[in-house]
């Protein structure tokens, strides 16, 4: 009905807005309360997927690898390093490389990273350790992750960089 | 059910994060992202007040991973923080990307003890 009272040449239709009717305000109302997140429902569901499937992993890694009360948070560090140098290598990979369908990125960059991948834990680890007294392993942890996190995203970047190049001068 | 919790909280958590960075990016013009910036303090604070509270008595291990393990861990990140913090200095924006970092790090430490003092005062 809508898209017929829309359509040119059908302006007599049921729904047309004239004169002694009820107006627009009762005709046309799906358009004008549309939520702004509609068209974003798609990219909500797959970041969704992601972050649980990349929370599952970490969790998981967690459970392996538990690190005790105090001691020094081991398995949250590689995990954020692993996670840095897979988005570093995708990252180059999606905006360099092949052209990927529209929800590769928010799937598993925001979805599946962006849930391994920890900031909190982090930073509640390093809040504990200093805490309890554990000056040098918060440190050592607060540094250690920024650096190994850093030097994983640079390193994998460049590496998927110039392996992109070349496979792409022998294409040529 | 430990698994179904931390499901629970991703699923909430990851959009979230998306949701936000969305809101904040489209509200200020600088190279600066501010989205995921935010993002890692609230979670922040929200896992120390949470840590706190479990600490305290106040808290279960099933909520620690419904909001700590999958709520919090899937809001905040740490691949777009240094993924982000790469692309500045790439972009020349040195200054921007040393400032992230520190500012990140300092004001996410910052939120996590100021939970813990807030869970302190509330269930100490």
């Amino acid at each position: 009905m809508e898209a017929e009272a829309s359509m040119p040449g059908t302006g007599s239709g049921p729904t047309a807005p004239t004169a002694g009717r009820p107006g627009p305000r009762f005709t046309l109302t799906p358009p004008t309360r549309r939520s702004p997140l509609r068209g974003q429902l798609p990219t909500l569901a797959v970041i969704a997927l992601g972050g649980a499937i990349g929370s599952c992993a970490r969790y998981g890694a967690s459970l392996l690898w538990p690190t005790a009360h105090g001691a020094f948070p081991w398995t949250t560090l590689l995990v954020n390093a692993v996670g840095c140098a897979v988005i570093g290598a995708f990252m180059v990979v999606i905006t360099e490389g092949l052209t990927a369908h529209h929800l590769v990125r928010p799937f598993f960059g925001t979805g599946v990273l962006g849930g391994f991948t920890t900031f909190s834990t982090y930073a509640v680890d390093i809040q504990r350790l200093l805490t309890v007294g554990q000056v040098g392993s918060a440190l050592g942890y607060l540094a250690g992750t920024a650096v190994t996190a850093l030097v994983s995203v640079w390193t994998a970047a460049a590496v998927t960089r110039r392996f992109l190049k070349r496979r792409e001068a022998r294409c040529d | 059910m430990n698994w179904l919790l931390v499901i629970a909280g991703a699923v909430v958590g990851a959009p979230l994060r998306y949701l936000t960075d969305r809101t904040v990016q489209s509200r200020h013009d600088t190279v600066f992202p501010w989205g995921t910036f935010a993002v890692n303090v609230v979670g922040c604070l929200i896992l120390g007040t949470l840590t706190g509270a479990v600490a305290a008595g106040a808290a279960s291990s099933q909520l620690q991973l419904l909001l700590g393990t999958g709520l919090c861990g899937a809001l905040t990140t740490y691949s777009t923080f240094s993924y982000e913090t790469l692309r500045l200095a790439e972009q020349g924006a040195r200054l921007f990307a040393v400032a992230n970092l520190v500012a990140s790090v300092a004001a996410g430490v910052g939120a996590a003890f100021a939970g813990a003092g807030l869970a302190r005062i509330l269930w100490g």
